[in-house]
C-alpha cells in the first residue's frame, strides 16, 4: 500500500508527468480518440523535458556572464528574459507551477462565469509563466501544498481576468471590436501607455501617417534579435572584464571576444530550445482550455496575445520598441550611477511589450502618445524587476528575471503582502481582490477602479 | 496538404490562428489538412504548403514562398475567406 502511495507522490512531484496528465485530462474531456490522447500526452511530457534541457543551456551562458559582470563593474548584472527565468524556476518549482496553472485556468472559467468580467485568457505561455512566478512567490511563504495551489491558482485566475479588463477600454479603441481582449503580460503597461497618450498627445496625428523605415523588421525573428543584442552586451562586458580575467578563469584560453560572442549565441540557443519545449507543452492544453471554456462560458471574451494589435499600427510597433528600449538604456545608466542591481535592457520584453505600448499610446495620443507612453513603459519594466527580485527567494539571484509589467504588479503585490503579514496577508489580499470583482459585478459599476487595486 | 500560421515567437498569436484555421476547416468539412504554427526564425518553405501571417510580418515572411497575408489576425470572416480560397485552389472543396 505504502509503495503505491509513494509512486503516486512521485508522479505528482514529477512535473513532466504531471503536465502530461493535465494534457491527457484535457484531451479526455474533449472526448478525443485514444491515439490523439496518447500522442498529446507524450508530446507534453517530452516538451517539459525540452524546457528543462534549455534551462541547462541558459544557465551555462548566464553563469559566466554574471562572473564577467561582477569582475568588470563590481555589481550584479541581470538579464531580464521570461523564458530563461521560467525554465530555471521550473527545475525546482515545476510541480507547483503545473498545479497552479491548472487551478488558475479553472478559476479563470469560474470568475468569467460568475462575474461580469467575461475574459478567458487564451495566451497559454503567459499563463504558464505567470503560474511559475506565483509558484515561486507562494513557496517563499512556506504555505502547505493544498492551500498554496488553491490560493496561487485563484491569484492566477484573478490576474488573468483583471489584466485584460484594465486594457480593454483601449484595446476596444484599437480593434474597434469588444468581442476580443488583449491577454499578454504587459497589460498594465499598455493601459498606462494608453492613459498617458490621452494627456500628452493627439490621436489625429497618428504614427501611421508618417513614413517610417521598414528595415528593422528582421528583429521580429527572436533568434536574430536576441543573438544580436546579447552579442553586443556580452562583448561590452567582456571588454571591461578584460582578456586576462576571462581567458584565465572562464574561457580556458580562448580569446575573450570570441568567447563572449559564443556565450551570447548560447543564450539565444537556450531560449530557442525553451520556446520549442513550451510550444510542445501548450499544444494540447490550450485548445482543451479553449474548448472547455467556450462550453462553460458561452458569452466569453477571449484574451489573446499582443501581436493581435500589431497590424493596426505597424509604425507604432517599431516606434514603441525603439523608445521603450531607449527607456531601458536610460534606466541602465541611472542604475549604474546609483549603484543598484543593473537590469540589462532585454530586447524581447522591449520588443513585444514596448511595441504594444506604442500601439496603445498611438491609439489615444498619436505619435507623441506612442513615444512618451512607450518610453515610460521602458523605464517601468527596467525598474520593476529590482522590486520584484527580492520577493522571489533564491530565484532572485539567478542572473535573469521576469520583466513584463504584469509580472511585476502581481509579484510585488503578492510578495509585499507575504513580507508584511505572511500567509494570512496573502490569502486575505487575494480574497479581497476576488470580493472586489464580485462587488463590481453586483453593483454594476464601471470597471476602471481595479487598476488601482492591482497596482 | 499542410497549412501553417507564423508569428514572431511562435507562441501565442500563430497558435490562435492555427486553432481558428482548424475550426474553419471543421466548419467547411475539409479533412486531411494538417495545421501547425511556427516562429519566424524557424519557419522554412518546406515546413508547409501555405503560410498564414499577420500584415505586420508580410516583409519578414517573403522567404516562405506561398504566403497568405491577414490584414487582421482576429477577423474570423477574413480568415474564413482566405482559407476557403486556399482549399478551393487545392481542390479540397
Amino acid at each position: 500500500m505504502n509503495s503505491v502511495l509513494n509512486i503516486l507522490i512521485d508522479i505528482a512531484s514529477t512535473p513532466a508527468i504531471l503536465v502530461a496528465l493535465i494534457a491527457v485530462l484535457g484531451l479526455g474531456l474533449q472526448k478525443k480518440p485514444i491515439s490523439d490522447v496518447v500522442r498529446g500526452g507524450i508530446k507534453t511530457f517530452v516538451g517539459f523535458l525540452v524546457v528543462t534541457a534549455g534551462a541547462g543551456v541558459i544557465e551555462g551562458s548566464l553563469a559566466p556572464f554574471g562572473e564577467m559582470f561582477q569582475h568588470a563593474f563590481n555589481m550584479q548584472g541581470v538579464v531580464p528574459n521570461n523564458e530563461a527565468i521560467v525554465a530555471l524556476a521550473l527545475t525546482k518549482y515545476g510541480t507547483y507551477t503545473a498545479l497552479i496553472m491548472l487551478a488558475g485556468m479553472a478559476f479563470n472559467i469560474l470568475i468569467a462565469r460568475i462575474t461580469k468580467f467575461k475574459y478567458i485568457y487564451l495566451t497559454g505561455h503567459a499563463t504558464l509563466y505567470m503560474a511559475c512566478m506565483i509558484a515561486v512567490i507562494m513557496s517563499v511563504t512556506k504555505m502547505s501544498a493544498v492551500p498554496l495551489v488553491l490560493v496561487g491558482g485563484l491569484a492566477l485566475g484573478l490576474a488573468n481576468t483583471i489584466f485584460p479588463a484594465i486594457a480593454q477600454p483601449f484595446t476596444k479603441q484599437i480593434t474597434k471590436n469588444d468581442s476580443v481582449a488583449l491577454g499578454h503580460t504587459g497589460n498594465f503597461g499598455y493601459a498606462l501607455s494608453g492613459f498617458i497618450g490621452k494627456y500628452v498627445g493627439n490621436k489625429e496625428k497618428s504614427t501611421e501617417d508618417i513614413n517610417f523605415p521598414k528595415g528593422l523588421s528582421f528583429l521580429r525573428d527572436s533568434t536574430v534579435s536576441i543573438t544580436l543584442t546579447m552579442g553586443i552586451v556580452y562583448t561590452i562586458v567582456a571588454l571591461f572584464a578584460g582578456n586576462d580575467f576571462i581567458s584565465k578563469n572562464l574561457s580556458n584560453g580562448t580569446n575573450y571576444i570570441i568567447y563572449a560572442l559564443q556565450q551570447a549565441g548560447m543564450f539565444a540557443a537556450g531560449v530557442f530550445v525553451i520556446l520549442a519545449g513550451v510550444r510542445l507543452i501548450l499544444a494540447e492544453i490550450v485548445p482543451a482550455f479553449k474548448g472547455i471554456s467556450e462550453k462553460l462560458v458561452p458569452n466569453s471574451i477571449p484574451a489573446l496575445d499582443c501581436p493581435i494589435v500589431f497590424p493596426y499600427a505597424p509604425n507604432a510597433v517599431l516606434i514603441g520598441f525603439l523608445t521603450s528600449f531607449v527607456g531601458g538604456i536610460v534606466s541602465l545608466f541611472i542604475m549604474i550611477a546609483t549603484g543598484t542591481t543593473v537590469i540589462i535592457p532585454g530586447v524581447v520584453p522591449h520588443f513585444f511589450c514596448g511595441a504594444t505600448a506604442g500601439v496603445f499610446g498611438n491609439a489615444t495620443g498619436g505619435v507623441r502618445g506612442a513615444v512618451v507612453g512607450s518610453f515610460i513603459h521602458g523605464v517601468i519594466i527596467s525598474f520593476m524587476p529590482i522590486l520584484l527580485m527580492p520577493v522571489m527567494g533564491d530565484l532572485g539571484f539567478q542572473g535573469s528575471t521576469f520583466s513584463d509589467t504584469d509580472y511585476g504588479v502581481t509579484g510585488i503585490f503578492l510578495g509585499k503582502l507575504a513580507d508584511m503579514g505572511g500567509q494570512i496577508a496573502v490569502v486575505a489580499g487575494v480574497l479581497a481582490v476576488l470580493a472586489l470583482l464580485i462587488g463590481l459585478t453586483v453593483f454594476g459599476k464601471k470597471k476602471t477602479t481595479e487598476t488601482k487595486e492591482a497596482a | 496538404m499542410k497549412m501553417a500560421a507564423v508569428c514572431g515567437s511562435g507562441l501565442g498569436s500563430s497558435f490562435m490562428v492555427e486553432m481558428n484555421i482548424n475550426s474553419i476547416l471543421n466548419e467547411l468539412g475539409v479533412t486531411g489538412v494538417e495545421v501547425a504554427h511556427y516562429d519566424m526564425g524557424s519557419a522554412t518553405p518546406d515546413l508547409a504548403d501555405v503560410f498564414f501571417v499577420g500584415g505586420d510580418l508580410a516583409d519578414s515572411a517573403q522567404h516562405l514562398g506561398n504566403v497568405v497575408i491577414l490584414d487582421s489576425i482576429i477577423d474570423m470572416d477574413e480568415l474564413r475567406e482566405k482559407v476557403k480560397a486556399v482549399c478551393s485552389k487545392e481542390g479540397l472543396l
